[in-house]
């Protein structure tokens, strides 16, 4: 489960004065559910889910995951969540077993479990032929698959997934696209951002629409559709933002 | 805090850092190769130099001299010497390495030997040209021997005794132990490079713990995990720490060995061998003064490295730093600087004050106990911005 309650980040610029990234944004996903963050470059939805990740502090608001607060206890939110973003890379001298095992030792499981927990996503995920290969020297794909591996390795009830598929051909795409599906299956709480309507359309139960920080509109896909008239997703983000563009771009 | 969290997220980089070449060959290949190439290569170099200058005989010129045939004649048999005639351009021969030396015999210079006044041999030569200075101290003996005999038959025909004019001898002996020996030698030095390496060995992991995340983009990767940033902060600084006395020991044990090995090939002019080697306290005792300035560096050079956002940009913080640190580890090594209670406060020229005297066997513990603490302090003070550092988002995600 993620709440997030009127969760907001300001960051300092030297030239720009203060800058709200986020402000009062308020969302619910529950277990199950897959939660579309849709919005344009610099809307704020990497900052929203850098703070659910508790990469980022909130300025102020909060946001709870299965049960723990961001600002009162970070490293259970992360123990509890499974992070992933086109911005977080693997170590390239770690081979890919390493990489999953150093961040399966960081959450705290012990030596058997971890053992049997590799084993089992490695083959899962059709990995074992480049366990032992150093991230350097994988290919785009696999890169991705010991990525996905990384994040699962704790079997975290929570994942969260930032524009996942920027830059990654078909095939990759697909990949990540299927594995996205597949833990709502198991029932986690997912969220995540894209710009690919096709995605959205694919897996989002529920769909917000971030501009200038601040959450536009919010709802389900064939609510959205209702509420605008309009069956192309695209469509509907420039109507929801359309009126805010005015006052964003000043 | 959580030990076991430091412990893999150390065990990690270390694991990494093994496999880097780039960092390898800075904290392992430099110090443990950089030593033994210069020292032999100094000494090979110079002992054929010097072996070939001794082995040749020097050609010599006699200007004037017709009137004076004894002195020339002693100079043509003496078989250390190859005189040959005399040319106009002997200046130019001597700067031209035709000839070694040359020696002009003043006018009437037999005739005063035995009436006076006392002449002057002058002895032209090029100076800084090795094999030149080696043939103008031959003819100096040459002249010199001739000199003695002339005493001497002089004395005999006085019937006066040989000890008229050396009345006593002179004899240097050595009573320093043999460690102080090395360490009057090459004390100032091996603190010099202690601090140099230790903070070398630093510079590289610390680049690439920090910056280098950033580049890479792993530095998300792991905030995301749950770690904590003090327990991730400690366990990369260990790393760096590692490195950082990785360095310095290879550096001081190949440096140590290497002396060791020049020491035996030098003759000193008594005939002895230098003896360079270094007391193992002495040694010690320089590591573990050295121990607070290898936090100081590691957590100082992490703390810069994280504000940079690349590779590139973090070496260009960092070099600058390489003069903040030569500088008064040099100022140490210079003739006449010695430690006052002031001066033991200034971060590592202080050290590098110490580790002169220490190398000696000379223990101030007043200094020692005061260094040692305060270098402690800015190493703590150091270590502590670091970890604030790596808690504030705008250094981590500088844009």
């Amino acid at each position: 489960m993620i709440e997030a309650r009127a969760l907001s980040k300001s960051f300092q610029d030297k030239k720009r004065g203060i800058i709200r990234a986020v402000e009062n944004v308020t969302f619910t996903c529950r277990p199950g559910q897959i939660y579309g963050l849709l919005g344009a470059n610099g809307a704020g939805k990497t900052t929203t889910l850098r703070m659910l990740a508790t990469i980022l502090e909130p300025t102020s608001g909060t946001a709870v995951l299965c049960g723990y607060d961001v600002v009162e206890h970070p490293e259970k939110v992360r123990a509890n969540v499974g992070f992933l973003s086109t911005a977080t890379a693997l170590y390239p001298r770690l081979t890919a077993q390493e990489m999953v095992e150093y961040f399966g030792r960081l959450n705290g499981l012990d030596e058997p479990t971890l053992k049997k927990r590799i084993d089992e996503i490695f083959t899962r995920l059709d990995m074992n032929n480049f366990r032992d290969r150093r991230c350097d020297k994988l290919s785009t794909g696999m890169k991705q698959k010991t990525s996905i591996a990384r994040t699962l390795v704790h079997n975290p009830p929570v994942m969260i997934f930032d524009e996942p598929t920027t830059g990654l051909d078909v095939m990759t795409a697909r990949t990540i696209i299927g594995f996205i599906a597949d833990c709502r299956d198991q029932g986690k709480t997912i969220i995540f951002s894209t710009h690919i309507m096709s995605e959205v359309d694919r897996l989002c139960d529920h769909v917000g629409i971030i501009h200038g920080g601040q959450l536009r509109e919010e709802g389900t896909v064939p609510e959205l559709r209702a509420k605008y008239a309009e069956h192309n997703l695209e469509e509907i983000i420039v109507k929801v933002v359309g009126p805010h563009l005015a006052n964003s771009e000043v | 805090m959580n030990f076991h969290s430091i412990w893999v997220v150390y065990r990690k980089e270390l694991r990494e850092w093994l496999r880097d070449r780039r960092t390898l060959i800075s904290t392992v290949v430099v110090p443990l190769l950089i030593f033994p190439v210069l020292i032999s290569g100094m000494i090979s170099m110079s002992s054929v130099l010097i072996g070939q200058a001794q082995k040749q005989i020097p050609k010599v010129m006699i200007i004037g001299g017709e009137d004076s045939p004894d002195v020339v004649a002693a100079l043509r048999a003496n078989k250390e010497l190859e005189v040959v005639p005399y040319a106009d351009n002997w200046k130019k021969q001597i700067s031209e390495k035709e000839i070694r030396a040359a020696l002009e015999i003043p006018k009437g210079f037999q005739a005063s030997l035995e009436n006076g006044p006392a002449e002057t041999i002058q002895i032209d030569y090029y100076l800084g040209e090795i094999k030149s200075e080696f043939g103008a101290e031959h003819v100096e003996s040459s002249l010199k021997s001739y000199r003695d005999d002339v005493i001497k038959k002089r004395l005999a025909a006085s019937n006066l005794p040989a000890t008229l004019v050396s009345p006593f001898e002179t004899k240097k002996n050595n009573v320093a132990p043999p460690e102080k020996v090395g360490g009057a030698s090459i004390g100032s030095f091996i603190g010099y490079i202690v601090i140099i390496l230790s903070m070398t060995g630093a510079m590289y992991p610390a680049i690439d713990l920090t910056a280098g995340e950033k580049e890479r983009g792993t530095m998300e990767t792991i905030l995301s995990s749950p770690v904590s940033r003090l327990d991730l902060v400690l366990g990369k600084f260990l790393l760096v720490f590692s490195a950082s006395l990785t360095t310095a020991i290879l550096s001081v044990t190949s440096m140590g060995i290497s002396f060791a090995y020049m020491g035996r090939t030098i003759t000193t002019n008594s005939g002895n061998h230098l003896d360079m080697n270094l007391g193992l306290a002495s040694v010690i005792a320089v590591f573990l003064m050295g121990l607070p300035l290898s936090i100081l560096f590691s957590a100082a050079l992490m703390t810069i490295a994280l504000f940079a956002k690349t590779y590139k940009e973090a070496q260009s913080y960092l070099t600058p730093m390489t003069f903040l640190v030569v500088i008064p580890a040099v100022a140490a090594v210079m003739p006449g600087v010695e430690l006052t209670p002031k001066l033991a406060l200034i971060p590592i020229l202080n050290t590098s004050l110490i580790c002169k005297e220490i190398i000696t066997g000379t223990y101030h513990w007043n200094s020692i106990i005061l260094i040692f603490a305060s270098t402690c302090v800015y190493a703590v003070v150091a270590l502590f911005i670091a970890i604030k550092m790596f808690q504030r988002e705008s250094v981590l995600f500088r844009s």
